[in-house]
């Protein structure tokens, strides 16, 4: 079993405080869910587990199996098995989505140790089956010209292709149809396991109908402020998240409005 | 004002060397016409580059002799890399200033494809050569550059494909440079006749460390109505060369020129690729990939002029700029009166790597008609931070990020080049020159 323990997280973006003091514990063989009205820091949140560089940890720990993640690169977090599925990922041009991948691959292994051609081709020929993806989506450029339900599929593609330990999966449901919905859930529900933890980041109860999370946490204003079963997020989607708000005194649920 | 430059070389010096290349006797009254012109001259004024302490006329020696080869298994390990022994069967290989390899299909000759170094051409194929050569295309006295050239010429290749032949193979030309005092009066003179189509691919190949010569290079390339040339190029001069090089199309009506260019000198450079678009719906494509680095000085022009009615221009020019080296990217649609429904598209992307590189994408649209469409893009930028964040999410180095991020830039070029010999060592040119 490997742990991605969060303590305590304080993060800034320019200067301005986003997260104030998060805490969260994620093993293999559990799937969170992390719900909240925008603008609350999920985002914040996920960009500071891989390391964005705009995003500032100014106090708390990250570690994974207690190695101290937020002293890795970005790369070495990847390589220690963390990934993020971004909300916007970004787009390359010349580099076709097979090269990338297989460059991925190949960093986490040793030299001399690279995966072989063959064996790359046919395992990424049966997970594009499985997400239902286009063929030429391997020699398109990475990203470039994807739809955005393209895009949400290629993070996932990746994210089966590349295997984490744990992941961090940031709004991959928005701007999908429902039958796009259930094939990337499909592609989760395929890493499910014991050597696999994640962290679904999401504002819609729709995804986890799919996905039956573990765990729910609700995060306002920076922190984590409530966590249930899957029940929770029902309740939020039937009732929103005013009773939460009275039930902990909070008036306004996004962080630092400035006036 | 003119500025008087005496010339290293007389009359008499170009004469002899005309006399002892064996050349048409024409060729000797050329040149020696242009080296009287050359000394009155001015010199070219490259938009946004200053040049005129640069070293464009004196050189250590006219030319050097060479060992010529028996066989393609002679050639050096670099050069050998860049043929495709098996397959490439109508190639022409210069050594330094000597012609030093020539081999044509059976198949071609008999189809009357011509292909030969170009003091042969001038005795052998006088008349042709004498029609195009610095008359239509490139002209002696445009400046002091073009007609230094013409009097000084030592070396280049002619080839020739008549009308309603189609040359399915690439036809392959080498210039392999490893004699640092050689200096390189390279002229390229490709004429393709009606109807016909030819896939050209030249390669220069600098393997010494520094070179104390010049290089003045001029091609034309002519289409006659209907044909097609597609000419790719991959420049690797060393060091210390003074680079002149100028590439010039004329396209017939209905036809297309197809430009390719890997410029990858690492000395100063001055390039210019021009391409008039004369008859009516003819087509220019011009793509061009540029690494500058060190303390290199670099000026790249490309224009395609409209002369003819539906005519169709696409400039595409890629630049990575690095260390401490500058590249002005100077790209001209023009469109002249009467070319009417023509489309001038340009697209200048410049990616910088370090602080003191200077990088410029100046796109210039010049339109005397009305009923035209015209565009262009430019951007000077660096390497995005949020791409590189992307990359090295998934494990990639930052290293090797940076790298896929370079190449994917240049990939719209390098991809386009004709034979993969050629397209392997661009890549690996690149490679060695971002590193
Ligand atoms: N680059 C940025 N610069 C300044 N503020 C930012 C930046 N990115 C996000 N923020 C702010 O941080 C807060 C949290 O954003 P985010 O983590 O994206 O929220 P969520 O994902 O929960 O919708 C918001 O108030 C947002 O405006
Ligand atoms: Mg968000």
């Amino acid at each position: 079993m490997a742990t991605l323990e969060i303590k305590d997280l304080h993060v800034e973006i320019e200067g301005k405080e986003i997260l104030k003091g998060v805490d969260l514990t994620i093993n293999t063989n559990e799937i969170h869910a992390i719900m909240g009205p925008n603008g609350t820091g999920k985002s914040t949140l996920a960009q500071a587990i891989m390391g964005h560089p705009k995003y500032v940890v100014t106090s708390g720990t990250i570690t994974l199996d207690g190695e101290d993640v937020l002293e890795m690169e970005v790369d070495e977090r990847a390589r220690a098995g963390i990934f993020l599925g971004m909300q916007y990922p970004s787009e390359i041009t010349g580099v076709t989505n097979a090269d990338f991948l297989r460059s991925a691959i190949n960093a986490k292994r040793e030299e001399g140790d690279e995966i072989s051609l063959m064996k790359f081709i046919r395992e990424l020929d049966s997970k594009m089956e499985i997400l239902e993806m286009d063929e030429d989506m391997a020699t398109r450029y990475l990203n470039e010209g994807f739809s955005g339900g393209e895009k949400k599929r290629n993070e996932i593609l990746q994210l089966t292709m590349l295997k984490p330990k744990f992941a961090v999966l940031d709004e991959i449901d928005s701007g999908l149809d429902i039958d796009a919905l259930k094939i990337v859930s499909k592609g989760i529900n395929e890493m499910r396991g014991e050597d696999f933890g994640c962290l679904i980041i999401t504002h819609y109860q729709r995804l986890l109908d799919y996905i039956t999370p573990d765990t729910v946490h609700v995060m306002m204003q920076g922190k984590v402020v409530k966590s249930g079963g899957a029940e929770l997020a029902h309740k939020l989607e039937e009732q929103g998240y005013d009773w939460i708000k009275e039930e902990l005194g909070i008036e306004d649920e996004t962080v630092g409005l400035e006036v | 004002m003119t500025v008087e430059t005496k010339m290293a070389l007389t009359e008499q010096d170009v004469r002899s060397y005309s006399a002892k290349m064996n050349e048409a006797d024409w060729m000797a009254d050329f040149r020696a016409d242009a080296l009287a012109k050359a000394e009155q001259l001015p010199m070219p004024k490259p938009d946004k580059t200053k040049i005129d302490k640069w070293n464009f006329t004196e050189f250590p020696v006219h030319a050097v002799e060479s060992a010529s080869y028996s066989s393609l298994d002679e050639l050096s390990e670099e050069a050998r890399a860049l043929v495709d022994k098996d397959q490439q069967n109508s190639i022409y290989i210069q050594h330094n200033n000597t012609p030093a390899y020539l081999s044509l299909s059976e198949e071609l000759k008999a189809k009357g494809v011509i292909m030969t170094d170009i003091f042969t051409a001038s005795r052998e194929h006088s008349d042709l050569v004498k029609k195009y050569f610095m008359t239509d295309g490139v002209k002696v006295d445009e400046h002091k550059l073009t007609a230094l050239h013409a009097a000084l010429m030592n070396g280049g290749v002619f080839v020739y494909v008549p009308k309603n032949v189609v040359v399915e193979e690439p036809i392959q030309v080498l210039f392999l440079h490893d004699d640092e005092q050689a200096s390189l009066f390279n002229h390229v003179l490709i004429v393709a006749e009606a109807n016909s189509s030819v896939t050209y691919v030249e390669n220069y190949l600098s393997t010494v460390e520094e070179s104390k010569g010049l290089a003045n290079i001029v091609s034309e390339v002519f289409t006659g109505d209907n044909a097609q040339i597609t000419y790719g190029a991959v420049d690797v001069l060393a060091k210390g060369f003074t680079t002149y090089v100028n590439r010039r199309g004329v396209a017939g009506r209905d036809s297309r020129i197809d430009w390719a260019l890997g410029l990858m000198n690492d000395s100063d450079t001055i390039s210019e690729s021009i391409t008039h678009l004369v008859g009516n719906g003819s087509h220019c494509d011009m793509k061009t990939v540029v690494v500058g680095r060190g303390k290199q000085r670099q000026n790249f022009t490309t224009e395609i002029v409209h002369w003819g009615m539906d005519t169709e221009g696409f400039i595409l020019k890629h630049g990575v700029v690095k260390e401490e080296s500058t590249c002005i990217f100077n790209g001209i649609g023009r469109i002249a009166k009467g070319a009417t429904r023509s489309n001038a598209v340009q697209e200048s992307r410049v990616l910088m790597l370090s602080e003191k590189a200077r990088g410029d994408a100046n796109p210039i649209l010049l339109i005397d008609e009305d009923d035209v469409t015209a565009g262009h893009a430019a951007s000077v930028g660096r390497v995005d931070p949020m791409q590189l964040f992307y990359l090295m999410s998934r494990g990639i180095s930052q290293h090797e990020a940076e790298r896929l991020v370079i190449h994917g830039f240049l990939a719209p070029v390098v991809s386009k080049l004709p034979i993969e010999g050629v397209k392997k060592q661009l890549t690996e040119v690149i490679e060695r020159k971002v590193r």
